[in-house]
């Protein structure tokens, strides 16, 4: 069957080929297989793939456009955040990584072919290392959850202890990822209290878990789940070092326009959620692990992932290459670090650029942007009878907890079938929130007029 | 005609640091200032320094980035034959709706009904994968190949732990010619790895296996074709084998090329695999991801009630009956915790799933048959037509997917070796092959033309080999001194990695020419 994609399908080039190879048909390529599993040229074809035939551009384009048709859209981008957030996505950024020459490579085994990529990827860890102050940053996780998964792995061959301490409002489906990656490896993960009146970590209740040993604290910074900015953080960081422990701080990148860097806070190992830098939502599926150490040996030695660094060639010039690959999979086999290899490369050279176009003071007004929204919706909705906004009184940044005079849930959903995203309810996610608890994100792509139409709707349909 | 690639000495996009405005927000913040004054930060936390972001105009963002692109290189460029990678062509109409704005808004905690229509392609894809590799259920929200690794072997785990014999299945079977993730994968799930070597005839050593297998046996991961392209002969005893004391087997999928539309997995024994969508699907590799790689299982009985498929630690979407409505769900419900953050990377499933609608089946068998007349047309022209390649193992079988050479009798005899084969390669314009990989295989070329090659490339590909051979003897310091017509010479790797020198982040250049003696140790 001939198919544009497949140039040596053309009927009398296979036939040269065939030729060539000495043999009368392709099956004669295929005789090793046992019989019994060979299947049929009628069987396989008559198996549920695709259309059951191939489709021409014209077909294909017509039935995706119908399935994407059937996409409600809301009538402001989704208040929502949780780990990934509505952000503007710069023609720019798409403009570049949609070029063949990033788009279509490979990972930069062969150095030499690869600079311009493996330069932009050096660039990505440089720009994420000035943004979190700290010293090596590897080319990307998968996301945020995959990458504190791996941190956690990592602090416990680092100091080997099998328990970990995180906070009691910690993302869901970032606890949900950490529990997958350690669980088999017998590592414990155990909580410890963050107030609900305040959103901020209980010290005593930290000292009182750190009577046992962990090999790491964790912290988040915003916390994802309530939006608020820890004034503790700095004395979490000392606790964990006072009783031996690492300490990994997890981080919205943007948040870093307005409020320390984790290099600041004393963290050891820093992770994060590149998403916000130019990616897009796509329901959660475009996204970029970030991973970083401060400059310790046996941190950078004991960390996952690929990494980029800057050396010369052979007439001196500059150039690029990947580096300390002894800690990988492909060369330590059952003792590398992580069995990462695709990471998400293209994405972090989006996010590259996304830093690039931003610059200081680009970075400075989006993050205040994105504060003055979250606290002037706030405020607003605290004037609605029976709301308490924000729940939690601590700082907060782009996300703060609302609590309605009813069942967020069924507000919710009043709210949806307005066209209005208001959020997450909690208590469907966590089970620390009352269930009248919503989590509420803004961001630049809200207008003014975006959060008066939400905070009309919502104050229509509870009092209704 | 002759390659040059560009070589430009691109500053660091730090060094174009002029103070210039590339994306702005101001006009954003002007009509909120004035409702709500300046901002209240509590100093503790506030940011006293700006990160060191260099400011740079959006033209010269642009120009740098582009310019970097130009010394870059992919499928799009020309041939990358790089074995175990499936560098195919990445149809740009599945670029169109891979990044479809319609998909850019949609949080992934919007209600399932607002967006049915991605719901049921997701849906569909699952259905065409698990019937493409012979299983039953598929998940999709893993986001790479080792990811869908480990959630195989987690779902190893998992088994054992639900039948009680956590303490006595401790071990997982690897052959020696397999990917390096595979080791790594079983290790992170805890598991000793026991590696098998590969017999004179390509196949596993049958008899080194069955004395590793035992009761402490928790499973065997098999890439088959294996990685030297041959296909496993006895995979139907070995997998009665596994089976017999309770171990499950593992398909890493990343060979899936070779013998797609021809034989299944779940056919052979297998009861798990993963699947590289960035391989045979045709998901652009992005220069190192994001990829996809969906795990797919057989239906079995696990224990009490719990099948297989409840064990899986990924999303995936189900069709709800009651509702008439296609959900979403994290992972299986007797899985501890799910790797996949939401429902994995929707663009890289997009993407197969207009790759798998415009094959269809009649395509993808193609695909496989392909594929594997390119490797063995290479192999009989290079075979025949040079003395300085050799094919070691099972010498007159049928390759599939990619093939194995060896430069071995070019290094002995003039000491050329596989690098410098693959740099003098990257000089004629062809992307060089996967090189000292597998381990078993001594100055090891590892070529996969997959599908999408031309023949005139395959020729082309070949003359340069020949060509090398010829330099060999002739000017070996020429194939030493290559590449010469790439962006960069050869580069230092020791000097890259060395704790004195290496450098990661421009931040640490910056700490060293500012007088800071940074050493890694």
């Amino acid at each position: 069957m001939e198919h544009p994609w497949i140039p040596n399908s053309n009927p009398k080039t296979k036939a040269e080929m065939l030729k060539a190879i000495g043999v009368s048909s392709p099956e004669e390529l295929f005789a090793d297989i046992p019989k019994q599993v060979i299947i049929t040229e009628e069987r396989w074809n008559s198996l549920p793939i695709g259309a059951g035939r191939p489709l021409s551009e014209v077909e294909v384009s017509k039935r995706l456009d119908e399935l994407f048709n059937d996409i409600k859209p809301l009538k402001a981008p989704p208040f929502a955040g949780g780990g990934v957030w509505p952000h503007y996505v710069p023609p720019a950024v798409r403009s570049i990584v949609e070029r063949g020459e990033f788009l279509t490579a490979y990972t930069p085994y062969q150095a030499e072919i690869s600079q311009g990529l493996l330069q932009a990827l050096f660039e990505y860890q440089s720009l994420i290392a000035d943004l979190l102050e700290m010293d090596v940053v590897n080319a990307s996780m998968y996301d945020w959850g995959s990458a504190l998964g791996e941190a956690a792995l990592m602090a416990v061959r680092v100091k080997g202890v099998n328990r970990v301490l995180v906070p009691s409002v910690i993302n869901p489906f970032h606890k949900s990822q950490l529990e997958a990656y350690t669980w088999a490896k017998g590592i414990t993960i155990d909580t410890y209290s963050v107030s609900l009146e305040t959103g901020y970590a209980d010290l005593e209740d930290l000292k009182a878990k750190l009577t046992r040993p962990a090999s790491a604290v964790y912290i988040e910074f915003p916390y994802t789940f309530t939006g608020v900015v820890d004034v503790n953080v700095k004395a979490v960081g000392e606790v964990a070092h006072d009783a031996g422990s690492l300490f990994i701080v997890g981080v919205n990148p943007i948040a870093m326009g307005l409020y320390k860097p984790p290099g600041e806070l004393g963290a050891d190992i820093a992770v994060g959620e590149g998403q916000p830098l130019g990616l897009g939502l796509y329901m959660g599926g475009a996204t970029l692990g970030l991973f970083a150490v401060r400059w310790d040996a046996e941190l950078v030695r004991q960390m996952p992932g690929r990494l980029i660094g800057m050396t010369v060639a052979k007439d001196g010039r500059r150039a690029f290459a990947m580096i300390l690959q002894t800690r990988e999979q492909h060369i330590r086999r059952s003792k590398a670090t992580s069995n990462i290899t695709t990471n998400a490369a293209l994405n972090a050279i989006a996010a590259a650029i996304y830093l690039s176009l931003l610059g200081r003071r680009g970075l400075r007004e989006l993050a205040e942007a994105i504060w003055y929204r979250s606290h002037y919706a706030a405020q607003t909705l605290s004037k609605l009878t029976g709301f308490v906004s924000p729940a939690l009184k601590g700082e907060f940044f782009e996300d703060f907890v609302v609590s309605a005079p009813l069942e967020y849930e069924t507000l919710w959903h009043k709210v949806l079938e307005r066209g209005y995203m208001a959020g997450i309810p909690l208590s469907r996610f966590v089970d620390w929130a009352p269930r009248n608890w919503g989590l509420l994100s803004f961001t630049e792509l809200h207008s003014k007029r975006d959060i008066d139409s939400l905070i009309n709707v919502v104050q229509e349909v509870s009092s209704s | 005609m002759t390659f040059r690639q560009a070589s430009w000495d691109e500053p660091l996009i730090h060094e174009l640091d002029n103070g210039r405005r590339g994306l702005t927000f101001v006009g954003l913040l002007e009509e909120f200032r004035q409702l709500m004054g300046e901002l209240s930060i509590p100093p503790s936390i506030l940011r006293e320094e700006p990160p060191q972001l260099p400011e740079v105009s959006e033209v010269e963002v642009i120009r740098h980035y582009t310019r970097l692109s130009e010394m870059s290189y992919g499928v799009d460029n020309g041939p990358v034959p790089l074995g175990s990678c499936t560098m195919k062509y990445n149809p740009k109409v599945a670029l169109r709706y891979a990044f479809d704005e319609r998909l850019q808004l949609i949080h992934p905690l919007e209600p399932e009904d607002r967006y049915q229509g991605v719901l049921r392609a997701l849906y569909e894809l699952q259905q065409w994968l698990a019937a493409i590799v012979g299983m039953d259920f598929c998940s999709l929200g893993v986001s790479a190949g080792a990811q869908g690794e480990l959630a195989g072997v987690l779902t190893v785990k998992r088994y054992h732990e639900l039948k009680g014999q956590t303490d006595l299945k401790t071990e997982i079977i690897v052959p020696d010619s397999a990917h390096g993730t595979n080791p790594a994968s079983a290790a992170m799930a805890g598991f000793k790895v026991v590696e098998i070597p590969t017999a004179e005839d390509g196949n596993m050593d049958y008899e080194a296996f069955r004395a590793a297998l035992g009761p402490q046996t928790a499973g065997l991961m098999l890439t088959n074709p294996s990685t030297l392209g041959l296909f496993e002969e006895r995979i139907l005893r070995v997998a009665d084998d596994v089976h017999a004391v309770d171990g499950l087997l593992y398909y890493d999928g990343a060979n899936l090329n070779g013998i797609i539309g021809r034989a299944r997995p779940g056919d052979m024994g297998f009861d798990i695999a993963h699947l590289n969508l960035h391989k045979t699907f045709s998901t652009p590799h992005g220069g190192g991801g994001p990829g996809a790689g969906p795990i797919c299982v057989k239906d079995r009985e696990v224990t009490n009630g719990v099948r297989l498929k409840d064990l899986v630690p990924g999303s995936f979407v189900y069709y709800d009956e009651k509702s008439g409505l296609y959900r979403l769900a994290y992972r299986g419900p007797a899985s501890r915790g799910s790797l996949s953050h939401f429902l994995g990377n929707l663009p890289q499933l997009i993407w197969s799933y207009v790759y798998i609608l415009s094959l269809g089946p009649q395509g993808l068998r193609e695909v496989g048959e392909v594929s594997v007349i390119n490797t063995n047309y290479f192999l009989a022209r290079v075979l025949g037509e040079t003395k300085g390649y050799s094919l070691p193992y099972a010498k007159g079988r049928p390759r599939k997917h990619e093939a194995v050479i060896s430069a071995s009798p070019l290094a002995e005899k003039y000491g050329v070796t596989a690098e410098d084969v693959s740099k003098a390669l990257l000089d004629a314009g062809f992307y060089a092959p996967t090189i000292y990989f597998p381990l078993i295989v001594k100055e090891a070329l590892m070529v996969e033309f997959t599908e999408s090659e031309t023949k005139e490339n395959i020729d082309k590909y070949v003359e340069r080999l020949k060509e090398i051979e010829q330099l060999a003897a002739s000017d070996p310091g020429k194939l030493k001194a290559s590449p010469v017509n790439t962006s960069s010479q050869r580069v230092d790797a020791v000097r890259a990695s060395h704790p004195r020198t290496v450098t990661p982040t421009y931040r640490v250049e910056r700490a060293r020419r500012g007088g800071k003696e940074l050493v890694l140790r």
